[in-house]
């Protein structure tokens, strides 16, 4: 049987597989891929602590409503930092984030 | 046992094709195998019996998220343009640091008392009780959120006028 724990490291490991993604890709896009993983191992986290025994019935529901509004925050995230993603490479011509300095002076 | 089954044909979906989509050079092929990775925590959402969630992540993640992903990918990028580095030449350190964060975590996780069984399954209306009554104003908050995100992501991506 599976238990809780599997899924925490399951949660984990998507995390840091995300965390490794913001941290090595260049391309801006990339970033934002790994920034979608690491809200889809947060949701893992809550839907499985949800689930598990020792909570009242209203928590339990909770940690899935809570999931609901990640969900929702994750898709305006996207669509906000495409969009900057977009204005950026109409004025700089590169989306790399190692070449947008402008703001350094 | 069959609950044991699908979580690990799941994880090991997840795993896979979320490495592969940050280690592939080419970003199109990134995205497309971010889309499996959509679909795969699906699947893991249903091994939880929570069949609202798996729902909403296939409509939302997979249906729009992604979409908006390769379209600004094929919006800003030179797709087979490989004289550029993908990666950032910090490869080895972010490794190392998230091997330590690893390492650490499961000992932290592996020695804490979790409950060691799983409750009831949550039930369609208590779900939707908790998200209309008791998380009524944040609910609606989210609606203000994604007005005003969607109002912020045409301003940003207009073109000027001159």
């Amino acid at each position: 049987m599976v238990g809780l724990t599997h899924y925490l490291v399951l949660a984990f490991l998507l995390f840091l597989v995300g965390l490794y993604g913001v941290l090595t890709r260049r391309n801006a896009i990339g970033v934002l891929m790994g920034l979608e993983l690491m809200f889809n191992a947060v949701n893992i986290n809550l839907v499985a602590f949800s689930r598990s025994s020792n909570f009242s019935p209203a928590s339990q529901a909770a940690g899935q409503v809570f999931a609901v509004f990640i969900l929702a925050v994750a898709a305006a995230e996207a669509a906000v930092g495409l969009a900057i993603v977009v204005c950026l490479y109409r004025n700089s011509g590169s989306i790399q984030v190692d070449e947008a300095d402008k703001l350094k002076g | 046992m069959k609950q044991t089954i699908l979580f690990y044909i799941f994880s090991a979906l997840l795993l896979i094709s979320a490495l592969l989509a940050v280690r592939l050079r080419n970003i199109f092929h990134a995205a497309l195998f971010l889309i499996a990775a959509f679909v795969a925590v699906s699947g893991i959402f249903l091994t939880l019996d929570a069949e609202l969630l798996a729902g909403l992540q296939v409509l939302i993640s997979v249906g729009a998220v992604s979409v908006l992903i390769l379209f600004a990918i094929m919006l800003t990028h030179r797709l087979y343009d490989t004289s550029r580095a993908a990666f950032n030449g910090q490869e080895v350190t972010a490794a190392f640091l998230g091997a330590v964060m690893l390492v650490l975590s499961i000992l932290v996780l592996t020695s804490a008392p979790w409950p060691a069984s799983w409750g009831a399954r949550i039930p369609l209306l208590d779900l939707a009780g908790a998200l209309l009554r008791d998380f009524a104003l944040p609910f609606e908050l989210t609606s203000v959120l994604l007005l005003a995100a969607c109002v912020g992501a045409l301003f940003l991506a207009r073109k000027e006028e001159r």
